[in-house]
């Protein structure tokens, strides 16, 4: 019996052992796998970041992670000025902030009637709305081009801003709706019973209590148009339109015209004018960021 | 009953309706409409049933955009998920187990800022910088890297490879959301699942294709929805990077390349419209599969 147990207890610390090695090796290989990848997400960015001081042959040198020569602002103040990155940058700000502002207003009034009031028509408009998450904004390029030049809204920040916020409702409308959804309804009686109006109701009880979806949402519309290239090249075309260049489409535009006149240090500076921002707002806020861009895909 | 309650319906939803429906809705009916049509975007729209799909059957560039769609369709989606899974679970379950519990490696919470930092970038400058890290002399941060008795790789002026340097980039973005998309959702799974498997003496393969995956599968499900949606527009990518804009040769147009073009370039609205077409019913197709396919039982 004693026997047993003792062969017993030996082979349990044995397979312990046995257990402890194989945990080691795979903490040892999981560490390798991340700073592998650690190392290919954030490469290019210090790559860019060095590059954007060297010379341009210092750049043809072919030594990528080596220091530059000597540091000097210059680059900067050429992609600031000469390319243009400062106005890009604002420009791209104002639109964001109004569509975004548009959006948050629009896309909330919009889902809170159709998730908390019966009407004639209801289904129909949230399918409608829910059903343009589904279709790339490719397939109807050439017709948003007429539609716009139509109504003369091309090479507008009017025009502009007022595609990025149609073209963010389904998103914001099917989210929100959901999270107007789940509120309780004793609040809203109460309030009724007190004589609210339902604008009143809206804008001081339900926004309010509606707070962190909102903020989640902002935050995905905010990066979402931010980022837009394809809707700002459709629309900001024409005579003058380089004046109204969003971020991207002047970035991408500098990429090309640096192979022209082989100014490749300034396009380096002015990506890293463009990327330091990003990176400082995500350093503060990347719990609310995260949260924010995965929040539509988790139910 | 309520006072007023239709004024306020009315009131809330005339805007973004509105808009919805003049910038999103009707686009997408006139991409119909347009497909039957001959027309240049100036004077009368003329219309010629379906020559413009006859024109599409018997054109090679459609479809050896369709392949390359359906190429970035199929890999896009299988490397990320299978990378971000991978990540995902050694950050939260691959440090071994202390007092019985698994945890993720140490520094867990730093990788998942890295990683993620790129989904925060527009693609138009993600693809700016990769144009600059695939180019095809020393400058390039990778042919920097590469040995000097090396031939320099011809990366994105090589039709061969010129559409997987497309497909790394996409990956190189998108990885970092889904490891927090799933480390999200490996969060909800209990821990006394894993306890009482790892106490069975299950190993941390075991662990990963008997407990996570199922359990991740809805997840995963939204995952594959979402990047087959990236998949079906690498357009900034390719407008931006590659050579000739969807070359070398053809090797890397898609059918959202192709659109912009036809309208934009070409002045081919019909045509580009007929294609808008077809990338609907592709993208009904693959939505429509993705959740037939990938349905399971609720474990």
């Amino acid at each position: 019996m004693t026997t047993l147990t003792a062969a017993v207890s030996e082979k349990k610390s044995q397979k312990k052992v046995e257990t402890h090695r194989q945990v080691r090796a795979f903490n040892g290989l999981a560490h390798v796998a991340l700073v592998f990848w650690a190392l290919v997400t954030a490469g290019p960015l210090i790559w860019v970041l060095l590059a954007s001081f060297k010379s341009n042959t210092e750049i043809f040198l072919g030594e990528p992670f080596a220091l530059p020569d000597s540091f000097s602002l210059e680059t900067y103040f050429s992609a600031w000025n000469q390319a243009h990155i400062g106005r890009y940058f604002l420009n791209s700000v104002f639109v964001v902030a109004v569509s975004t502002a548009g959006t948050m207003l629009f896309g909330s009034m919009a889902a809170y009637v159709l998730a908390r009031y019966t009407f004639p028509g209801n289904r129909v408009l949230y399918f409608l709305f829910v059903s343009g998450l589904a279709f790339p904004t490719f397939m109807a390029l050439a017709p948003l081009f007429h539609i716009l030049k139509n109504l003369g809204l091309l090479n507008s920040y009017i025009g502009l801003i007022l595609v990025y916020i149609a073209y963010s409702l389904p998103f914001t409308v099917f989210f929100l709706a959901a999270f107007f959804r789940t509120l309780p309804h004793e609040i809203d009686e109460a309030a009724t019973v007190d004589g609210a109006s339902h604008t009143r109701k809206f804008f001081q009880i339900m926004m309010p209590m509606a707070k962190s979806g909102l903020v989640s949402i902002t935050i995905f519309n905010i990066v979402g148009q931010w980022n837009q290239y394809l809707l700002p090249l459709v629309i900001m075309q024409g005579q003058g339109a380089d004046q109204k260049w969003v971020l991207t489409q002047g970035i991408a535009n500098i990429s090309t015209q640096a192979g022209y006149h082989a100014e490749w240090s300034t396009l380096f500076a002015a990506l890293t004018l463009s990327i330091l921002p990003m990176i400082v707002v995500y350093a503060i806020f990347q719990r609310q960021i995260q949260a924010g861009l995965t929040a539509g895909a988790v139910k | 009953m309520r006072h007023g309650k239709y004024p306020f319906i009315i009131g809330f939803l005339a805007v973004p309706v509105a808009l919805y429906a003049t910038f999103v809705v009707a686009a997408y009916i006139q991409t119909f409409q347009l497909s039957v049509a001959s027309w240049s975007g100036f004077g009368p729209i003329k219309y010629v049933g379906f020559d413009n799909f006859v024109k599409l059957w018997n054109d090679d560039l459609f479809w050896k955009s369709l392949r390359h769609n359906g190429y970035l369709l199929l890999l896009l989606p299988i490397v990320t998920i299978a990378l971000g899974l991978l990540f995902a679970f050694l950050l939260n379950v691959g440090g071994g187990s202390k007092g019985g519990m698994t945890r993720g490696v140490w520094g867990s919470k730093f990788y998942r800022v890295i990683f993620f930092f790129p989904q925060l970038m527009a693609l138009a400058i993600v693809a700016v910088i990769f144009g600059r890290v695939f180019a095809s002399d020393k400058s390039g941060m990778i042919n920097g890297l590469l040995p000097d008795s090396w031939a320099p790789w011809l990366f994105l002026a090589d039709e061969r490879w010129a559409l997987t340097c497309i497909l790394v980039v996409l990956v190189w973005q998108a990885v970092g959301f889904y490891v927090v998309l799933f480390s999200a959702g490996m969060g909800s799974i209990e821990h006394e699942i894993y306890e009482a498997a790892a106490l069975d003496g299950a190993t941390r393969v075991t662990l990963f294709f008997r407990i996570t995956l199922p359990l991740l599968w809805g997840t995963i499900q939204t995952a594959w929805v979402y990047l087959g949606i990236a998949a079906f527009d690498a357009f900034a990518l390719i407008n931006i990077m590659t050579v000739d804009r969807g070359g070398p040769d053809g090797a890397t147009s898609v059918l959202a390349m192709m659109i912009y073009r036809n309208t934009f370039e070409y002045s081919q609205v019909g045509y580009a419209s007929a294609l808008g077409v077809v990338l609907f019913f592709l993208t009904l197709t693959f939505a429509a599969l993705t959740l037939r396919v990938t349905r399971r039982d609720a474990v």
